[in-house]
């Protein structure tokens, strides 16, 4: 036991109960079970470790020894690669897959995370050895509102609103309000699409949004969310049933066409709402105006 | 080899409308145009498309 034990201890504990509090098991399926969430909580406690250490190694003028994180990075920086390659392996299975852009937005979320321990760890020791353990623990509080706010991005309700609008059929030709979603020849499919099929319409609020849900990778995110929250009304081999999402060239609004077992609109409306978006799908292309007039 | 977009088939009721390398199944009835292509569909995974009343392509995605 040293001066150092105590700080030590509490900067290791309170990042990993921080990783703990940013482990969401929810419909997106991963991490599942026991073994996905020891990965991630035994990462967490690495993570920890690494970020309490490096303040006892700059007080015992070990400089070097904050090189370790540079090790940590890399290290956090394969976790991404884990991921990514663990949901691409999974995706070809699914009936209505995630698509890329979603696995890549999962990816960089728990590489994100453990960076976030780092620092709280970091911060907590610090606070620890600078001042005294109330001050330290008041840095944990601020650091979980902190790690809280950063974790959460935004959801499609907010740059859209969603309608429920009716699909119809013009011939073969399938519609959701005036939207055209895809030619449908058998009159039996039809009929199943008229009796399982739900439409809605997605209008951008403002102008900038338009290239967002446009990104196919949202699109697809839409379609597998709530295909895994509502089920589907498919399998393997039936092309004919695959949930769609098409777009109105004329002013940018989405039409989505799902095929849920469930068909509760209510949920449906609100299961589109809550849909994350993309970090990879946002666009800005209003910013680009702002910039040059200021 | 990953095969997209191609016509797999097509199932018609008129003689003359369709040449080419596709397969082409005539039938005499609407009703059996439409039992042809339903199980096309499902044999060749692929999704049945209306060009006309007299014309089903069976589309590979």
């Amino acid at each position: 036991m040293n001066e150092y034990t105590y700080p030590i201890i509490l900067g290791i504990l309170v990042g990993t109960v921080l990783r703990v509090f940013m482990l969401r098991t929810d419909y997106r399926q991963y991490p599942t079970y026991l073994h996905g969430k020891i990965i991630h909580l035994s990462l967490g406690f690495i993570a920890a470790a690494l970020g309490t250490i490096a303040i006892p190694s700059i007080m015992e003028k070990e400089f070097t020894a904050v090189t370790f994180l540079t090790l940590a990075a890399s290290q956090f920086r394969e976790v991404r690669n884990m991921e990514r390659n663990t949901l691409t392996e999974m995706d070809s299975y699914e009936l209505v897959p995630r698509g890329n852009t979603y696995i890549e937005g999962i990816a960089v979320a728990f590489e994100s995370r453990n960076y976030l321990v780092i620092f709280t760890s970091f911060v907590v020791t610090l606070c620890y050895l600078a001042l005294n353990i109330w001050v330290a623990l008041a840095a944990a509080v601020v650091c979980f509102f902190l790690s809280g706010m950063l974790m959460s991005g935004s959801k499609l309700s907010d740059i859209v609103t969603v309608e429920e609008k009716p699909i119809s059929f013009d011939g073969a030709g399938l519609y959701v309000d005036n939207i055209y979603i895809m030619n449908i020849g058998l009159p039996e499919r039809q009929e199943e699409i008229m009796k399982y099929g739900m439409g809605f319409v997605l209008t951008p609020k403002e102008f900038s949004v338009r290239s967002t849900i446009a990104n196919l990778g949202q699109r697809q995110a839409i379609l597998h969310d709530v295909s895994v929250t509502l089920g589907v009304f498919r399998d393997s081999g039936t092309p004919a049933l695959v949930p769609l999402i098409k777009r109105d060239l004329n002013d940018g609004r989405i039409g989505v066409f799902i095929l849920p077992q469930e068909k509760d609109s209510k949920r449906a409306k609100e299961i589109i709402e809550h849909v994350p978006v993309l970090e990879n799908a946002i666009q800005m292309p209003s910013r680009k105006g702002r910039r040059n007039h200021s | 080899m990953k095969m997209e977009k191609a016509i797999l088939a097509a199932v018609t009721t008129e003689d003359d409308r369709v040449h080419g390398s596709a397969a082409v199944f005539k039938c005499d009835t609407k009703e059996e145009m439409e039992a042809v292509a339903a199980n096309l569909e499902a044999i060749l995974d692929g999704i049945a498309h209306a060009l006309s009343d007299q014309l089903y392509i069976i589309v590979k995605h």
